[in-house]
């Protein structure tokens, strides 16, 4: 009796969790203009942009290198500058670290409240206050790779052995050398991985960031865009891609190595 | 010398670690504090360096209140006794002279322990602690790579390289093998004849308690109920400790 | 000390070493190319008027009965972002088998899905997004459809893993019981890999929230093109309403999404 109740509530539940769903999903296309039909009649066109592209400028290639060298360089910088303030953070967010709950809980709160905010969004924020230019992206970068490497970090500190911590604590060493010692070994070859998967992410994200002006390679996205000259933009996003695909398999060689 | 004067350890939620504990440990003594499961032993060692705070009373450590020391001076302390885990405590992804090593940042001023430029001397330090465990030729390998019975002997050397004047041990020997078991314990003997390092473990097996010690401490229910020479401490002695006869788990012979 | 120890002792500092050069090296070049980064009076001023756009935002944008308001341009962003995740997850499904080692003969298979996973995993929302524009116009279906393309690469990936490592022993059980393929997929295989597909689409789901804040820089619907335009005409007290629309909306979206994902695993 009671096994046969309980497969019917279980069986309600999927039910409401179902209709639920099918809920939502149809309100939100209500609220946004979903049409099949006009994909349809769009692809097209999409198809035709598709062949403008074709084929990529080759000779555009070496005229980008100098932005993508430098969309390389405001990634490496933005996380180095990322990573560099989310250690102090990461530390002081930690409940073994830091036993007060005054202290740990406002890094954390802003902490989780930097990482609410898209990277392009603050660019669009950073390009007002340092003009239009690199600047703007590497301060974009640092502070969303801040949000990223500090809540990856502090989580990893939190799930570190306590054992060499009490052992630290027993042979007389002092806070600071006590998170030398006791905290930092443990957690320095993921701190340095999170950071290599945030240098990815930013290299992706450096790519777009001139959009909004801040800098790098899409600035020239944007301008050839505007332009209709298709070629040169299959060519921006092909280098992209290659540069992309070549920086994440370094790093993710990098990363295995650490382990 | 250590003395516990009328201490009293009550942990919040209620439990009482231990009650009215009294009891001076001489130097050069090797002791082993046997009791059942929850009898406040891990509850005595850990109270002598604060890594549990008691409740009332005194420890005095060489003449000196470690219970009312306060920062520098407690580190000081520390300092002075070496400690040695039951699961080892080391870190893992360090080297085992680094491990070593961490055991001697009492000694310097944080900036140097941080830039890890340890003096010369430092070094030979830790290698001859190394040496005396027989573990010299595996100064350079990352601890993890070392069996159990390896990785506590590298925590004998880090309290050795500590230049500690006690050495506390809790459990020491418990996810140990019977072999490695007696050779952590035959390390621990030889330190404290050698050393006259004052020793105290916390032991489950009885006879290991008997082949070890010069001295046996009994608790059960944070009390003290049985101190003496080992010579005293007869089968009976340690029923009562226990409150039943002893079991043949307890013995190690058992375990082989 | 002996011959080895010292030997393997070399061996560690030269890799060290050199890996320290290169880092150098890579931080040198990254460093001397930099613009300098120079603090001009507007600076401070645009920085003070943000963080007062943050403390007296403009509420009368929070609603407004007709026309634009903070609350609708928010529901849209939110619609893209639940649209277009589940669009990627179900069109990641037959990538995910496609990518998966075990669910294949042939190892080349699995290589080539997942080599076409993470190229699509490469190209950045807001490109697809303008690509999308071309075919179906400016507004949300076109941040719909970039959000639910792009979303494919990060979850085909995932499940795929999560398929690589399932176990088969309960599939080889029905087997023998004589059901046929689809019964085996749906009582041996589904409910083991549900729980971490539905934690994955939550996940996926969260980062999506974020991106569709941004599509409508390029007219791909949601909160970005009022939040340009406020920024492109300083109206900060504007900025600041919609900045603090766009933390709260995210951190509940989080919030809930999280909670539901601990739930399940
Ligand atoms: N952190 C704590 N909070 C509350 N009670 C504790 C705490 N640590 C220990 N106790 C209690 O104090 C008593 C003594 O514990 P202790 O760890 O000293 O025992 P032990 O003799 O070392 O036992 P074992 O042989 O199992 O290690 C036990 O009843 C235990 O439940
Ligand atoms: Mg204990």
């Amino acid at each position: 009796m009671d096994a046969l109740k309980k497969r019917r509530l279980s069986l309600m539940k999927r039910l409401v969790t179902l209709i639920f769903i099918i809920v939502i999903l149809w309100a939100s296309s209500l609220g946004t203009e979903v049409s099949i039909s006009s994909l349809m009649d769009g692809l097209p066109g999409m198809g035709s942009l598709f062949l403008e592209m074709l084929p990529p400028d080759w000779s555009y290639f070496s005229y980008v290198t100098e932005p993508m060298l430098e969309t390389i360089r405001m990634a490496v910088i933005g996380t180095t500058y990322g990573a560099i303030v989310a250690i102090p953070f990461a530390l002081l967010s930690s409940r073994n670290v830091v036993k007060w709950p005054v202290i740990y809980f406002p890094f954390r709160f802003v902490m989780n409240l930097i990482r609410t905010i898209p990277e392009l969004l603050l660019a669009a924020l950073f390009v007002p206050v340092l003009g239009i230019g690199d600047n703007a992206g590497i301060m974009a970068l640092s502070v969303f790779s801040f949000g990223v490497i500090a809540k990856l970090a502090y989580e990893s500190i939190e799930a570190i052995d306590n054992g060499p911590l009490e052992a630290m604590t027993a042979v007389g060493a002092n806070k600071i050398q006590w998170i030398f010692y006791g905290v930092v070994p443990q957690v320095i070859a993921s701190f340095v991985s999170y950071t290599l998967y945030c240098f990815e992410i930013n290299v992706r994200a450096a790519a777009i960031l001139g959009y909004v002006g801040a800098g790098g390679i899409g600035l020239y996205l944007n301008n050839t865009l505007k332009l209709f000259q298709y070629q040169r933009v299959s060519t921006i996003i092909i280098y992209t891609l290659i540069v992309v695909v070549i920086i994440d398999m370094i790093s993710n060689k990098c990363r295995e190595k650490l382990i | 010398m250590i003395e516990f004067k009328d201490v009293l350890k009550i942990y919040p939620n209620g439990t009482k670690g231990l009650n009215n504990v009294n009891i001076k440990i001489n130097k050069g003594e090797f002791v082993v504090i046997v009791g059942l499961s929850g009898a406040g032993k891990s509850t005595m060692l850990r109270s002598i360096n604060r890594l549990h705070e008691i409740t009332s009373g005194e420890i005095i450590i060489d003449g000196k209140s470690i219970t009312k020391a306060r920062g520098k001076a407690l580190l000081r302390c520390r300092r002075d006794i070496g400690m040695i885990f039951q699961n080892f405590n080391l870190v893992k992804r360090s080297t085992v002279l680094r491990n070593v090593l961490s055991g001697r940042v009492g000694y310097h001023s944080t900036i140097r322990t941080l830039l890890g430029l340890f003096p010369k001397e430092d070094i030979n330090i830790a290698l001859n602690a190394l040496k005396r465990v027989n573990l010299e030729e595996k100064a350079y390998s990352r601890a993890d790579e070392l069996s159990g019975g390896q990785q506590q002997r590298v925590s004998i050397a880090r309290a050795l390289a500590q230049e500690a004047k006690f050495i506390l041990a809790d459990e020491p020997v418990a996810s140990l093998d019977p072999l490695t078991t007696k050779q952590v314990m035959d390390d621990l003997k030889r330190i404290n004849k050698d050393l006259g390092i004052t020793t105290i473990v916390n032991l489950h097996f009885v006879d290991l308690a008997r082949q070890y010690a010069t001295r046996i401490v009994g608790v059960r229910a944070g009390e003290i109920v049985f101190d003496g020479p080992v010579e005293e401490a007869t089968d009976d002695v340690f029923s009562s400790i226990y409150g039943r006869p002893v079991k043949q788990d307890e013995m190690l012979g058992a375990k082989v | 000390m002996n011959e080895t120890i010292r030997k393997k002792q070399t061996i560690r500092r030269i890799k060290i070493w050199t890996s320290v050069v290169i880092v150098a090296l890579i931080y040198i070049w990254a460093f001397s190319g930099m613009p300098k980064m120079e603090f001009k009076p507007s600076a401070v001023q645009a920085i003070k008027a943000i963080f007062s756009g943050l403390i007296h935002p403009d509420w009368d944008y929070f609603y407004d009965p007709e026309g634009e308001d903070l609350l609708r341009t928010l529901l849209e962003t939110l619609c893209i972002a639940i649209l277009g995740t589940f669009i990627s997850s179900i069109l990641c499904v037959p990538f995910a088998f496609w990518a998966a080692r075990n669910m294949n003969k042939y190892r080349f298979i699995s290589s080539s899905g997942k080599f076409v996973l993470s190229v699509i995993r490469v190209f950045p929302e807001l490109i697809l997004a303008l690509l999308f524009i071309a075919a179906v116009g400016t507004g949300p279906f076109a941040g719909i459809l970039a959000l639910g393309f792009h979303s494919i690469g990060m979850l085909g990936k995932l499940f795929g893993e999560s398929i690589e490592d399932m176990d088969f022993s309960s599939s080889e059980a029905l087997k023998s019981c004589g059901a046929n393929k689809i019964q085996t997929l749906w009582f041996a295989i589904v409910p083991q890999v549900m729980p971490s597909f539905v934690s994955f689409t939550l996940y996926r789901f969260e980062l999506s929230v974020r991106a569709a804040t941004i599509l409508g820089i390029v007219g791909a619907g949601g909160i970005g093109a009022p939040l340009i335009f406020a920024l492109q005409g300083h109206k900060w007290d504007r900025v600041g309403m919609i900045l603090i629309g766009i933390i709260v909306m995210v951190t509940i979206i989080d919030y809930i999404s999280s909670t539901i994902r601990k739930r399940i695993v």
